[in-house]
C-alpha cells in the first residue's frame, strides 16, 4: 500500500515526463491489468494495447492539472482499463461478463469520453502530417515536437539561413492547418 | 506588415515572449483588427493541438521503451494462455469463423486444385535467384581473398575449435523470427549445402541447421546451434499477416557484401511475376546477397521475405507474402513436438519511430548466412 504522498510525487513526475515515475507505475499495474484482460477473451497483445491507452488517460488527465487524487492510482487505471475492454469487446461482437465485479471500480465514464474526443484529435492531427509529404513533415516535426531553434533546422535541413528555413516553415505550415481545420471543422460539425 | 512576419508576431505573443511595449501595442492592433484577432484565436487552438498531439506521440513512444525494457528485464511477462483455457478462448473467438471457412473451403479446395496444376507457371527463366556466389566475387581479388580467407579460418579454428575447414560458396541473408534461434531465409541460398553458417552485424559467427525447406514458396527454417549463441528475450519488430498497400514505402537490409547494408522502396503491386500470389512486387535495388533478407512496412513489420529480381528491368525485386512464415512455422510444429515453443511476434516495437532509429534497433537481427 503507498501512501498518498507518494502517490501525488509519481503523478507529478509523470506530468513532467519524468521516465522514471512512468516506469514505476507501470511495473506496479502491469500484470494486473494483464491478468484481467487475459481471463477475459484478451491475448497479451490486448492487454498491453489497453494497458498503453489507460497511461494515457491517466496521463492526460495528470498533465491537465486538475487531476485531484481521490482514490488510489491502481484503482483508476484498472477502472479505466476494465471501461475501454468492454468497450472493445461490445465492439467486436464477443461480449461476456467479465467476471462478477466485486472489485473496486471507480465511475470513469467522463475521462473516457474526454479522452475519446482527444484521440479523435490526436489522428487528426497524425493524419494531417502525414498528407503534407517532406520536407514539410519533418520541418514542422522538428520544429513543433522537438522544439528545435530555426537556426538548429536550417543547419540540418540544408538551407543557407534562418529565414529561408522560416519561409519553408511558413509555407508548410499553412498547409498543416489548412488540412487540420478542414477535418477539424468536419468532425466537430457531425456531433 | 506581411504575413510571414504577423504569424511570427503571434506565435511569440501567444508563447508570451514579447516586451510589454510590443504587446501592448499588438493588443491594439488586435482589438482593432479582427482579421489579427480571429488569427490569434485560431492560432492559440492550433498550438494546443500540436503541443497536445507531439506531448503524446513522445508519451507513447516511451511507453513502448518501456514495456520493452521491463520485459528484458524480466519485471513483467507476457502471459500465455495454457491448456484447456486456450482451446476455449480460441473456439469462442473463431467459432463462426471455423464454420464458415469450413464450408467454403470445402466446395473450392477441389476446383482450386484443378486450376492450379493446369495454370501454374513453369519455372521461368527470366527470374534468377539473388543467390550469391562468392567465388565469383573473389576473382578479381583472388590473393587477398585467399589471404583474408585463410586468417579467418585460423581465426575460427583458435576460437572454436572447429575441426572441419568448409568452405562456404552461396550466401544470403536471413532474420531471426524467434530469439531462441529461429531464422527465416530463402530455401535457394541453402539448397544442396551441408553445412550452414550465419553471421550478425558485429562479425559473430554461428553455425545452424536447417529444419525446413519448402522450395515451391522458397522458405527455408534456419536454427543456430552454437552454443556461443545466447537467446533474446524480445525482438523489435513484428511479422505481420497481410499484405501492405500498394505504393507504401518499405525497407530492407541485407548483406550483399560483408556489410550490413541498407536500400528503401515502394510496395509495387501485391502480386509477383505473372500474377504469382504467393509473392508481391517491389521497387528496391536488391543484389545478389539480398535475397532472404527481410522486407519492413514503415511500422518495421516484416511484411515478406526478399527472394527474386527481374532480369531484364533494373530495380524490380519480388517478395515473399510473410503471412508464408506462419504457415511454415506451423508445419514445422505439427512435425516436431521440439519445436512447439516457437512464437512469432505479431507486433513491432518500433512502430512510430524514425527510420534510423528503427534500423539501430532492428540491424542486430539480421544476418548473413552462408552455405557450402
Amino acid at each position: 500500500m503507498k501512501s498518498q504522498t507518494d502517490e501525488k510525487a509519481l503523478l507529478e513526475g509523470l506530468a513532467a515526463n519524468d521516465k522514471r515515475s512512468a516506469e514505476t507505475i507501470y511495473k506496479e499495474n502491469f500484470n494486473t491489468i494483464q491478468a484481467l484482460i487475459v481471463n477475459n477473451n484478451g491475448s497479451s497483445d490486448d492487454a498491453r494495447d489497453i494497458f498503453q491507452e489507460s497511461m494515457i488517460v491517466l496521463y492526460e488527465k495528470a498533465c491537465s492539472g486538475s487531476f485531484e487524487l481521490n482514490c488510489q492510482i491502481k484503482t483508476f487505471l484498472y477502472s479505466v482499463a476494465r471501461r475501454l475492454w468492454l468497450k472493445r469487446l461490445q465492439q467486436q461482437n464477443r461480449f461476456t461478463s467479465p467476471g462478477d465485479s466485486m472489485e473496486v471500480v471507480v465511475p470513469v465514464e467522463d475521462d473516457i469520453e474526454a479522452h475519446e474526443q482527444r484521440d479523435a484529435e490526436y489522428e487528426m492531427m497524425e493524419n494531417a502530417i502525414n498528407h503534407l509529404g517532406e520536407p514539410c513533415k519533418s520541418l514542422i516535426e522538428a520544429y513543433y515536437l522537438q522544439k528545435k531553434s530555426m537556426q538548429e533546422i536550417a543547419a540540418n535541413f540544408g538551407y543557407t539561413n534562418a529565414d529561408n528555413a522560416k519561409n519553408q516553415k511558413y509555407k508548410c505550415l499553412m498547409r498543416l492547418k489548412k488540412i487540420f481545420f478542414t477535418h477539424y471543422k468536419n468532425g466537430n460539425g457531425d456531433e | 506588415m506581411n504575413d510571414i512576419k504577423m504569424l511570427d508576431a503571434v506565435e511569440r505573443y501567444i508563447r508570451g515572449e514579447m516586451e510589454p511595449g510590443e504587446r501592448l501595442q499588438f493588443e491594439n492592433l488586435r482589438k482593432s483588427n479582427a482579421e489579427v484577432d480571429q488569427l490569434v484565436v485560431e492560432h492559440t487552438l492550433f498550438l494546443q493541438q500540436i503541443n497536445q498531439f507531439g506531448q503524446r506521440k513522445s508519451f507513447k513512444s516511451s511507453l513502448n521503451d518501456i514495456h520493452t525494457d521491463l520485459t528484458e528485464q524480466g519485471k513483467i511477462e507476457s502471459m500465455k494462455l495454457t491448456g484447456k483455457a486456450r482451446i476455449v478462448y480460441l473456439w469462442k473467438r473463431y467459432k463462426r469463423v471455423t464454420a464458415i471457412a469450413a464450408s467454403i473451403a470445402g466446395i473450392t479446395a477441389l476446383s482450386i486444385s484443378a486450376l492450379v496444376w493446369a495454370f501454374a507457371p513453369r519455372q521461368n527463366s527470366s527470374l534468377i535467384d539473388l543467390n550469391r556466389k562468392v567465388e565469383a566475387v573473389a576473382d578479381k581479388q583472388k590473393t587477398q581473398g585467399q589471404e583474408v580467407r585463410i586468417l579467418r579460418d585460423q581465426l575460427e579454428i583458435e576460437k572454436n575449435k572447429v575441426k572441419k575447414n568448409i568452405q562456404y560458396k552461396s550466401g544470403g541473408t536471413g532474420f531471426l523470427v524467434d530469439g531462441k534461434g529461429y531464422l527465416i531465409t530463402n530455401a535457394h541460398i541453402i539448397r544442396q549445402s551441408k553445412n550452414v553458417a550465419v553471421i550478425n552485424n558485429k562479425g559473430e559467427q554461428f553455425d545452424a541447421v536447417v529444419l525446413f525447406t519448402d522450395n515451391a514458396k522458397d522458405i527455408a527454417i534456419l536454427k543456430i546451434i552454437d552454443k556461443s549463441y545466447k537467446t533474446i528475450a524480445s525482438l523489435p519488430y513484428g511479422i505481420s499477416k497481410t499484405v501492405s498497400d500498394v505504393a507504401e514505402p518499405i525497407y530492407t537490409l541485407g548483406y550483399p557484401r560483408n556489410d550490413i547494408v541498407y536500400s528503401e522502396g515502394y510496395l509495387s503491386a501485391r502480386t509477383g511475376f505473372n500474377g504469382d500470389t504467393l509473392s508481391c512486387q517491389l521497387g528496391i535495388a536488391a543484389n545478389r546477397g539480398n535475397s532472404g533478407g527481410p522486407v519492413f512496412n514503415h511500422n518495421g513489420e516484416v511484411i515478406g521475405i526478399l527472394s527474386t529480381k527481374e532480369t531484364e528491368s533494373e530495380g524490380v525485386a519480388f517478395a515473399i507474402q510473410s503471412k508464408y512464415i506462419f504457415d511454415a512455422f506451423d508445419y514445422l510444429r505439427n512435425q516436431d513436438t521440439a519445436h512447439q515453443s516457437v512464437k512469432i511476434p505479431a507486433r513491432s516495437a518500433v512502430r512510430g519511430m524514425d527510420k534510423q532509429q528503427q534500423v539501430k534497433k532492428i540491424q542486430d537481427y539480421v544476418f548473413m548466412v552462408k552455405g557450402d
